[in-house]
């Protein structure tokens, strides 16, 4: 896919208009995992707007994502930067042989606590 | 009253205490859970891209199946309640996903999101009444001061879950008091746990599990309260100081229906 093409995709599946954003950076600053990401929400926001999408979609900023919808919550613009995380996560584990988390590697991260619902929420994260 | 359940595939397993006291807990305040036949895994996180039809259908199924016995569905676990409710919300508010589950799903009747999605918290708080449970508790926890955590899942996006105020909910607080303890409110109660990313990435969940639970100690709280199998995991898993209880498991415990906690 060309750059428009993906970027065009992006928005399309997330439903984001990324040109209501005016960078107030209030999603970063409210992000839990703001210290753990190469690339912040509101970078995600203006890049994928821009067509900067490649080094989004290497970067391992993808999986630190925690689906929390803080940023979504309070964006004064209501832009919901995690969909466009998201959107930008599927198009790389959407990709032949993508996946984040192969289901060969999951036995060696259980632990006898461990819910379900940790396993299922995160190969539905990070892989396809 | 009758309403429709859906526990999920936790409750069957790791969180079996979630489920357990739930019913006990409905029993006496006089709610019929029935629950819902052959449903599936709801696959524990909503997927917020518009073209994801498949990873849906296991909440329109138990959606449905409540609308044509025309009940609520009751949910508890947190994870289930966000995904349902997200994924009604999206059948109510996009046609096209609408239209392609239908074309899926093939059912006499199309779902159009017509069931309502309760969550346990508010089948108490607006069917049942904090009032009346206050009529019934023991004076079990008198003496407990209780931090809620509600985490993310319960809360957002506000818009679509409409529990409470997603900044500043009181549901839980107003619970705990109702249930003879003392509520302490912690300004992480609707920060994420670490979620999911504990499996990727450990120490990240860590660092946002034990600022919660280092809060809510200081705070004055003896022990944190729940709706979610993978909040508890992450809160206990990352401190083992503060012990964190489900919800039904509390309020069995109010209601003089358990034995200690
Ligand atoms: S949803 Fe993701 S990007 Fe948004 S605040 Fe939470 S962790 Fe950060
Ligand atoms: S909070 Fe909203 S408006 Fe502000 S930078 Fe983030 S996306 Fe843009």
């Amino acid at each position: 896919m060309n750059k428009k093409a993906i970027r065009d995709e992006i928005i399309h599946i997330s439903g984001v208009n990324p040109k209501k954003c005016m960078k107030c950076g209030k999603c970063s600053g409210t992000c839990p995992s703001y210290n753990e990401m190469e690339y912040h929400p509101h970078q995600f926001v203006y890049m994928v707007e821009s067509g900067d999408i490649e080094p989004l979609m290497h970067s391992d900023s993808l999986y630190k994502c925690l689906s929390c919808f803080a940023c979504v919550e309070r964006c004064p613009r209501g832009v919901e930067p995690a969909k466009i995380i998201e959107a930008v996560r599927l198009m790389t584990v959407r990709q032949q042989g993508a996946n984040h988390l192969k289901s060969d590697a999951i036995p060696e991260l259980l632990d006898e606590n461990l819910p379900q619902q940790a396993i299922v929420s995160a190969m539905r994260k990070y892989s396809k | 009253m009758k309403v429709s359940y859906y526990p999920g595939c936790t409750l069957k397993t790791k969180a079996k205490d979630l489920d357990f006291y739930l019913r006990k807990c409905a029993g006496v305040l006089g709610v019929e859970v029935e629950e819902i036949e052959n449903w599936q895994c709801c696959g524990g996180v909503f997927t917020t891209a518009s073209d994801e039809i498949a990873t849906k259908l296991s909440s329109v199924r138990a959606l449905s199946e409540a609308r044509d016995k025309g009940q609520k569905l009751l949910t508890v676990c947190s994870a289930c309640h966000n995904v349902i409710k997200q994924t009604n919300y999206q059948i109510k508010n996009d046609a096209d996903f609408a239209a392609r589950a239908n074309n899926y799903m093939q059912q006499d009747v199309p779902y159009e999101g017509e069931a309502e999605v309760v969550h346990f918290l508010e089948l108490l708080r607006d069917e049942i009444g904090f009032d009346a449970i206050r009529e019934k508790v023991t004076d079990a926890l008198k003496d407990k001061k209780i931090a809620a955590y509600y985490g993310c899942l319960l809360l957002r996006p506000g818009k679509v879950m409409q529990l409470d105020d997603a900044e500043n909910p009181s549901i839980m607080e107003e619970l705990i008091e109702a249930m003879g303890a003392t509520p302490v409110v912690s300004p992480y109660r609707n920060e994420c746990c670490g979620g999911y990313v504990v499996l990727d990435d450990a120490k990240s969940a860590e660092k946002k599990s034990t600022a919660i639970t280092e809060n809510a100690k200081t705070m004055g709280a003896d022990m944190i309260v729940t709706a979610c199998p993978l909040c508890k995991y992450n809160l206990e898993k990352h401190d083992q100081s503060i012990p964190v209880v489900y919800v039904t498991e509390l309020l069995a415990e109010a209601l003089g229906i358990k034995e200690g906690v």
